[in-house]
C-alpha cells in the first residue's frame, strides 16, 4: 500500500496553476455486428459465444470492415463538425496482452476518419465553452478480463485471469479533444460537461448506447497543472476508465490538487496512467507510460484503404439528427418553460424522455408532471439514471392517455404505472390484470351515492340547505365502495343530482 | 555509420518478446542494418508524385453489410485452448496493468 498522497487545498491550487485537460473518450458503437467480423455485439452472453476465428485471432482467418460502423463513425464525425478524410488506412498497434487474441488492436494511428473539429459544452449557469476536437478514429474492442484469487477480484495478487472475447473485436470509436486549457477554477466541471454533451450527441445520432456503467462509454482523463508565469505545459497523467459522469468531475479535481501538492514540494510529475477509485474518489498509480514507438504501428495489410466519397458523406450528413443543444431552445420555447425549470429537467435527465412522450401522443404538461415525480422519484429510490427505468416514454405517454379519455383516474393511472415499473406487461395489460378500469356504469355508481346518501341522512340536509361542500364526504364514501375507481368529478355531479333530485 | 544500434534491436526483441542471444543481437543489428539501408535507397527513388505504398492492389472501401453470421460454438472456441475455466480462457497471472 501506498500512503494517501498529500493534496493541496483547491483554492490555492487555482492561484498558483492553470489546469491542462485532454480527454479520451471511447464509445463502443450499436450496430448488429463487430467491426471485422459477422459476430454479434449485444451485452450479457455467456462467455466465448459471440466469437469466430477472426476476433479470436486463429491463423488464416481475415477481417472485413463492418460498412455501418464506418458510417456511424462519420457520422459522429460530422456531428462534431470534423472534416472527413478523404483516404485513410487501419492500423496495427501492438502489444502483447490477454485481452487482445491477435496480440494486436487493429486501430486506425496518423490517418483518422474523422479530424479538426469542436462541440460547444454549455456549464450549468449557461455559460458556452467551446471544446476542439482532434480526431475521431475507428478500432475495435478488448475482450474481459475476470482476475481469480486475488482478495478484491482486482489483477493484484491475482492467481491467474480468465477470458472472455465477446466484446473482443466490438466496434469502438475513440474520440480526442485537443487540449483544453484556460478553464482555471472550472476544469472539473468542464470535463463533466463535455463528456455530458457528447453522450447527448451520441445518443440523438443513435449510434450507441452509451451506458457509462455498462462500459459502452468510458473516459479518460489527461490532466496537467501549468505555473501561472509558464509557457509551456506540464508533464499529464492520464487517469483510465472513469465510469460515471460525476466520477470525471472527482477524478479530474483530485488530479489537480494532487499534481500541485508535488509541485509545490518540489517534486515532479511522473507521466503516468493512474486509477481512479470511485469509493475514496481519488487516483492511484499505474504504469509508466509507454511511447508511441513502443507499439510500431504499421499500416494493416488485411484491410484496404477507406476513401469515404464525397456524395456519400453528404448523404450521411443528411442524416444527423436536430442537435441536442439545438433542440433543446427549441423545446424550451415550446413548453414554454424558464432557464430554471428547463435547467431541473436536464439534471434529472428527464427532457429527453419527455419529448419521447410528447412525441407519442402526450400533452407536454402531463408528460413533464409523470416524469419529475412519480418517476423521478423511483429512478431516485432505486439509484438508477431517469432513462434506465424499465418503462418506456411510449408506455407512459399511454397511460396519460387513458386518463385523458377517462379510462383511468390519476390515482389508478398511478397503480399502472407501478405495474409497468413491476414487469406486469404493458400498461393496457397493468390495467387489465390489476383490474384499474374506471367504473364508468352510471347505474352502478348511482346506486352507490343514493346508498351513501342514504347513510348519511345529515349530510344530505346540508347539501339539499345549499352546503355543497359537505359533498365531499360523500364522495368520499363512494370512492370507498367503489375501491378508488370511480371518477371522483363524476360522482360530485352525481350527488348534487341525486340530492336535489 | 548504422542505423540501427545494438541496444534498439535488444529493444525490439523485448517488445517482440524474443529471446535473443547476445551474440544474436549483433548479427541481427547488422542485418537489419543492410535492410534499413536497402529501403533507404527506394525512398531516395521514390519523388514527390509517389504517394507511399501500403497495399499493392489498388482496392478501396471493401466493406461487409452489418448482418450477423454464425460464428464458434463456446465449446469450439476453447477447445484449442491450453487450460480454460468457466466457458472462459485460463490464462496464467497477468503481470503488469491493462493497456
Amino acid at each position: 500500500m501506498t500512503a494517501a498522497a498529500e493534496l493541496m487545498d483547491y483554492d490555492e491550487v487555482i492561484s498558483k496553476f492553470d489546469p491542462v485537460l485532454g480527454l479520451e473518450v471511447h464509445v463502443e458503437l450499436s450496430t448488429a455486428t463487430k467491426m471485422f467480423c459477422g459476430c454479434p455485439v449485444t451485452f450479457g452472453g455467456e462467455p466465448n459465444t459471440q466469437v469466430c476465428p477472426t476476433c479470436l485471432g486463429l491463423p488464416g482467418a481475415l477481417p472485413v470492415v463492418n460498412a455501418n460502423a464506418v458510417a456511424s463513425a462519420i457520422r459522429i464525425g460530422l456531428a462534431l463538425n470534423c472534416e472527413i478524410a478523404e483516404w485513410c488506412r487501419f492500423a496495427r498497434k501492438n502489444y502483447f496482452y490477454p485481452d487482445m487474441p491477435k496480440n494486436f488492436q487493429t486501430s486506425q494511428y496518423d490517418e483518422p476518419i474523422a479530424f479538426n473539429g469542436w462541440l460547444d459544452v454549455e456549464l450549468e449557469d449557461g455559460t458556452v465553452v467551446r471544446v476542439d476536437i482532434e480526431r475521431a478514429h475507428m478500432e475495435e474492442d478488448t475482450g474481459k478480463s475476470l482476475h481469480v484469487g486475488g482478495a478484491t477480484g482486482r489483477i493484484h495478487g491475482a492467481e491467474h485471469s480468465l477470458l472472455d472475447y465477446n466484446r473482443a473485436g466490438v466496434p469502438l470509436i475513440e474520440i480526442v479533444t485537443k487540449p483544453i486549457t484556460g478553464t482555471g477554477a472550472r476544469a472539473p466541471e468542464v470535463a463533466r460537461a463535455y463528456v455530458t454533451a457528447l453522450r447527448d450527441l451520441l445518443r440523438a445520432l443513435d449510434v450507441s448506447d452509451v451506458r457509462m456503467d455498462q462500459g459502452s462509454l468510458r473516459c479518460d482523463a489527461n490532466v496537467s497543472l501549468m505555473a501561472k508565469d509558464a509557457s509551456e505545459f506540464g508533464t499529464r497523467t492520464e487517469t483510465k476508465n472513469v465510469n460515471s459522469l460525476r466520477s470525471v468531475e472527482r477524478a479530474v479535481r483530485f488530479e489537480m490538487t494532487r499534481q500541485a501538492a508535488v509541485l509545490q514540494a518540489g517534486g515532479r510529475i511522473v507521466q503516468e496512467t493512474r486509477h481512479f477509485d470511485e469509493s475514496t474518489g481519488s487516483t492511484s498509480s499505474g504504469r509508466a507510460k509507454e511511447t508511441s514507438e513502443d507499439y510500431r504501428y504499421f499500416p494493416e495489410p488485411d484491410l484496404v484503404p477507406i476513401a469515404p466519397s464525397r456524395e456519400w458523406v453528404e448523404e450521411l450528413r443528411q442524416t444527423l439528427p436536430e442537435m441536442p443543444s439545438v433542440r433543446r431552445k427549441r423545446i424550451q420555447a415550446e413548453w414554454n418553460l424558464t432557464d430554471l425549470e428547463l435547467r431541473d429537467l436536464l439534471n434529472v435527465g428527464a427532457v429527453d424522455l419527455i419529448a419521447a412522450t410528447v412525441d407519442a401522443g402526450a400533452s407536454p404538461g402531463e408528460a413533464r408532471a409523470w416524469w419529475v415525480s412519480q418517476l423521478a422519484q423511483e429512478a431516485n429510490s432505486r439509484g438508477v439514471e431517469l432513462a434506465d427505468l424499465p418503462i418506456t416514454p411510449k408506455q407512459v405517454a399511454e397511460v396519460i392517455k387513458m386518463v385523458a379519455s377517462g379510462q383511468l383516474t390519476n390515482k389508478l393511472a398511478r397503480s399502472a404505472v407501478e405495474g409497468v415499473l413491476a414487469g406486469e406487461g404493458e400498461p393496457a395489460e397493468v390495467v387489465e390484470k390489476r383490474n384499474l378500469k374506471v367504473v364508468s356504469d352510471e347505474s352502478a355508481l348511482t346506486a352507490a351515492v343514493d346508498e351513501a346518501l342514504a347513510a348519511q341522512p345529515d349530510v344530505l340536509e346540508k347539501i339539499r340547505s345549499g352546503k355543497v361542500a359537505a359533498a365531499g364526504a360523500i364522495v368520499g364514501a363512494v370512492m370507498k365502495a367503489t375501491k378508488g375507481q370511480a371518477d371522483a368529478k363524476r360522482v360530485r355531479e352525481l350527488i348534487l343530482e341525486r340530492a336535489n333530485a | 555509420m548504422p542505423t540501427i544500434s545494438r541496444d534498439e534491436v535488444a529493444h525490439l526483441a523485448r517488445l517482440a518478446r524474443l529471446a535473443v542471444t547476445e551474440q544474436e543481437l549483433d548479427k541481427f543489428a547488422g542485418q537489419l542494418d543492410i535492410i534499413l539501408q536497402s529501403v533507404a535507397q527506394v525512398t531516395e527513388v521514390a519523388a514527390d508524385d509517389v504517394p507511399p505504398t501500403s497495399h499493392a492492389v489498388p482496392l478501396t472501401n471493401v466493406f461487409r453489410d452489418d448482418v450477423v453470421r454464425p460464428g464458434l460454438t463456446q465449446q469450439q472456441a476453447l477447445s484449442g485452448a491450453p487450460a480454460a475455466e468457466d466457458g472462459r480462457f485460463r490464462v496464467p497471472r497477468i503481470l503488469g496493468e491493462e493497456q
